[in-house]
């Protein structure tokens, strides 16, 4: 099961104190967000408007269909923006 | 993305050298075309009216004089453009508001800031075009301003978007806001982490808003026929951006606009975004000619982006024997006039270099009435360094601890949770801070009135959209094409890794930038991105040719394409087939006709892989004890590439990085007076580094190579502008012993501190 931290503002979408990490079994971002949206209500239209995910630690600024491990970690992030 | 690695250990022909930059010979000699050289027939000017205040409704605006004159072709307003909803987008790098986007180019209800657009006019001169401007009767209903974030935050403050509601904090407000949003960033317990520290330490820093201070002004050329269809000659950091941009605007198809790229003389971040491209297109289209538009220097200053002023509230501690416990900050990031300051990646870049039990980072976007910000190299993070920087700095003189050392004891590595969330993957942070500590300069002696400051810098980089294709001629020689300005020498790294692909001479392949209508889409240059993301784009393209080639060799020699093999440049039969000659690029390349006609090869990816960024750099200050002027005497920086495809292109960031960082540190602000005009728009008064101000900067190297780039690439452009304030501010503490929280460093300030001191 993959396990899907959530930090920082995003503890917000929990809507509860419990933000430990949640465990999901998806094979792509697509089906995590299908699933994640029943627990956290909204995520997938922050994602739509520009959250990024990290999946294992590679920051992924607009995904869909990236793959998740069965022992992935997930982090949300706000999007950064860059300038050189 | 299907790039498959090359084995890392490999010893490259290419990679690694410094072959002549292919664009070199013409930038020298003058030939290079940059925005303002293009011209076209029957072209006229155009310019801008400018808000005379910083805060006002416009009543009305009266154009039927400047309309009149003769010379003068058309005059536009707000009226002009389309009415865009607020709506936010992901074009570009980040999240953008069209709305507002449109509303920086030309106001509509309010003039927002000194300098913002309310009209503009295209006449057969640039003097005409002035005069008709003058012409231009707009009458305002001036607004009381705020200049400052600390007052923009007040109960009783102008408010400058009345449908503007703090995002991000609960229960949702119910009046409107100049805070636009609020974000945090951490990991474990903060406070908890602060309450078990020997050692804390509480510190509140100011920065001033910093210009990228690129060298060529904004240009643009546009046409816009009766048919509806527009092309754009503009310099940029993103062509593919402006006809994403301007067709959003201007409510046109993006297939109705082609964006031919010029050269750019600098961009830094602050062209990532449209000014002038819009308002050309629309003056054309009313005028039925070419119109030309060209900032003045001051208007680059006040009506084009510049970096965030900030204040930064941070406390952090540590164990006595110097272990990192708990950190707290408090961000708060002026915007300008419209939402999006950089302050969400000054939160997730703050403490990134540190593996720290607790921290805690909030972040506050604030809208002033002063020009909108936009992207200046690692946005938000130098202004964020500062902070943790110098006291990292303290912490370590509070433990008697060597500050490379103290770094070295707390710094993350690979498999470290960051503090922004998921955990490091293959870093640098060590090696940058070992290759410091063992540098001659760390450890050189001090003449009287020096002193010694180092710090630490960190920066994501960025992946994102590249296309890229590659042609064979018939004489076997190369074509590189992509879509990327520039700016930073990417024709050079992407010809290097096609020569090194092919393995043929680097002088057999052309790198060519193409406008929007020749190749595919490609994100804009920003973000450290281009020799990461697009180098992996050309290099598919390459093993796409490459696949193709021995096919056609394999069908030349009548055997299967798998006994074919592509090495040092030629296609070559694996089976011990014998009496079959190798077939070169060139001997492949002339039978293409006759074996299947011309071939090329393409790619379109989204760069997964990033490899992150770390810097340590080294300054030593010489500080007038009588003026309190600093001199940076010695200067040497450190930084994580990867690996350099082009060592002196990264010597070249890593050194102008360093020099905008310390002009940032010691010289540059943005001054306004009471009105909310900026008082210093020119280079005279608003004065960055020159050559003669700054010492020979040394450059070190470090190589821990991304594992997941096919030649180990990391972005190399933004990190070096994130260590320079914090170790100029620490080299000024060490020669004089006073820590000054506020920049610039400029010598009656810091003579003031001096004399506190003493006094």
């Amino acid at each position: 099961m993959a396990r899907v931290i959530l930090t920082g503002s995003l503890r917000d979408l929990a809507q509860t104190k419990d933000t430990g990490p949640i465990e999901i079994d998806a094979a792509d971002v697509r089906e995590l967000l299908r699933k994640l949206e029943d627990r956290l209500p909204g995520i997938a239209k922050r994602v739509e408007d520009g959250l990024s995910i990290a999946i294992d630690g590679d920051i992924v600024a607009d995904p869909l269909l990236e793959p998740i491990g069965a022992d992935s970690e997930i982090h949300f992030l706000p999007s950064i923006q860059g300038g050189s | 993305m299907a790039t498959a690695e090359v084995d890392q250990q490999k010893k490259f022909k290419w990679i690694g050298t410094r072959p002549v930059r292919p664009d070199g010979l013409d930038k020298v000699r003058g030939r290079a075309n940059y925005g303002a050289d293009h011209a076209l027939p029957g072209m006229i000017w155009g310019k801008v009216l400018r808000s005379p205040h910083a805060h006002a409704r416009i009543v009305s605006i009266d154009t039927s004089k400047a309309e009149a004159m003769e010379g003068v072709h058309a005059v536009i307003t707000a009226a002009d453009l389309p009415e865009i909803l607020s709506e936010e987008s992901k074009i570009g790098e980040g999240p953008t508001n069209f709305r507002d986007l449109s509303h920086n180019v030309i106001a509509r209800e309010k003039a927002l800031y000194h300098g913002h657009a309310v009209a503009a006019v295209a006449a057969t001169t640039s003097a005409i075009a002035q005069q008709a401007l003058e012409a231009i009767q707009v009458e305002y209903e001036v607004l009381p301003h705020v200049l400052e974030g600390d007052d923009a935050q007040a109960p009783d403050a102008p408010i400058l978007h009345d449908d503007l509601f703090t995002k991000g904090v609960e229960p949702r407000p119910t009046r409107p806001s100049n805070v636009a949003s609020r974000t945090e960033m951490g990991r474990g317990d903060a406070e908890a982490g602060l309450a078990k520290a020997d050692h804390v330490i509480t510190r509140s820093f100011r920065t001033k808003a910093v210009h990228q201070g690129y060298i060529e002004p904004h240009a643009v050329v546009a046409t816009l026929g009766e048919d509806g269809r527009a092309t754009v000659w503009a310099s940029s950091q993103g062509h593919f951006m402006i006809r994403a941009y301007c067709a959003k605007l201007l409510g046109m198809d993006q297939s109705q606009i082609k964006v031919i790229p010029a050269e750019i003389g600098g961009g830094f971040g602050g062209k990532t975004t449209v000014y002038l491209e819009p308002l050309a297109i629309a003056l054309s289209g009313k005028a039925g000619r070419p119109v030309k538009m060209v900032m003045s220097r001051e208007e680059v200053f006040r009506a084009t982006g510049p970096a965030s002023a900030t204040r930064i509230e941070l406390r952090m501690g540590c164990t006595k024997d110097g272990k990192l416990t708990g950190a707290h900050a408090r961000l708060e990031y002026e915007a300008g006039a419209f939402p999006g300051s950089p302050v969400g990646a000054a939160v997730m870049t703050l403490f990134a270099p540190y593996d720290i039990d607790g921290c805690l980072a909030e972040g506050y976007d604030i809208v002033v009435n002063k020009c909108k910000v936009a992207a200046y190299r690692a946005p938000g993070a130098p202004m964020a360094a500062y902070a943790v920087e110098t006291v990292v700095d303290e912490l370590a003189e509070k433990c008697g601890i060597d500050p490379i050392e103290f770094r070295l004891q707390n710094a993350s590595r690979e498999g470290t949770q960051s503090a922004f969330g998921p955990k490091f993957k293959r870093i640098g942070n060590i090696e940058t801070l070992e290759a410091a500590k063992a540098h001659p300069h760390y450890s050189a002696p001090l003449g009287p009135n020096q002193g010694r400051g180092v710090a630490s810098g960190f920066w994501f980089n960025g992946g994102m959209q590249s296309s890229a294709t590659v042609q064979v001629a018939d004489d076997g020689t190369i074509c590189v094409v992509s879509g990327n300005p520039d700016i930073g020498g990417s024709r050079a790294s992407l010809a290097m890794m096609a020569a090194e692909e092919f393995g043929i001479d680097v002088k057999l392949v052309d790198p060519q930038i193409a406008d929007t209508s020749v190749v595919g889409f490609s994100d804009l240059t920003g973000g450290s991105r281009v020799t990461f993301a697009t180098g992996m784009a050309v290099v598919d393209a390459c093993r796409d040719v490459i696949r193709q080639l021995r096919e056609r060799a394999a069908s030349i020699w009548g055997i299967e394409v798998d006994a074919v093999k592509w090495s040092d440049g030629a296609a070559r039969a694996t089976n011990g087939d014998a009496g079959l000659e190798p077939l070169s690029l060139r001997d492949i390349a002339l039978k293409a006709a006759r074996t299947g006609g011309p071939i090329s090869g393409r790619a379109s990816l989204t760069a997964r892989g990033v490899g992150m960024a770390f810097a340590v750099h080294i300054c030593d200050v010489e500080v007038d004890p009588e003026t309190g002027k600093v001199d940076v005497v010695r200067y040497t920086t450190v930084q994580d590439a990867g690996r350099a495809i082009h060592p002196s292109y990264v010597e070249g960031q890593m050194q102008g990085g360093a020099a905008q960082g310390i002009g940032w540190a010691l010289n540059e602000e943005y001054i306004y007076d009471a009105d909310g005009k900026m008082e210093n728009p020119g280079f005279l008064d608003y004065r960055m580094p020159v050559a003669s101000d700054l010492p020979m900067i040394d450059t070190v190297i470090v190589e821990v190579p991304n594992p997941t780039h096919p030649y180990g690439v990391r972005g190399v452009g933004e990190v070096p502008i994130v260590p320079p304030i914090p170790a100029v501010v620490n080299a000024v503490h060490a020669a004089t012993g006073v820590r000054i929280t506020e920049l610039p460093l400029s010598p009656p300030r810091v003579l003031a501190a001096m004399d506190a001191r003493r006094n």
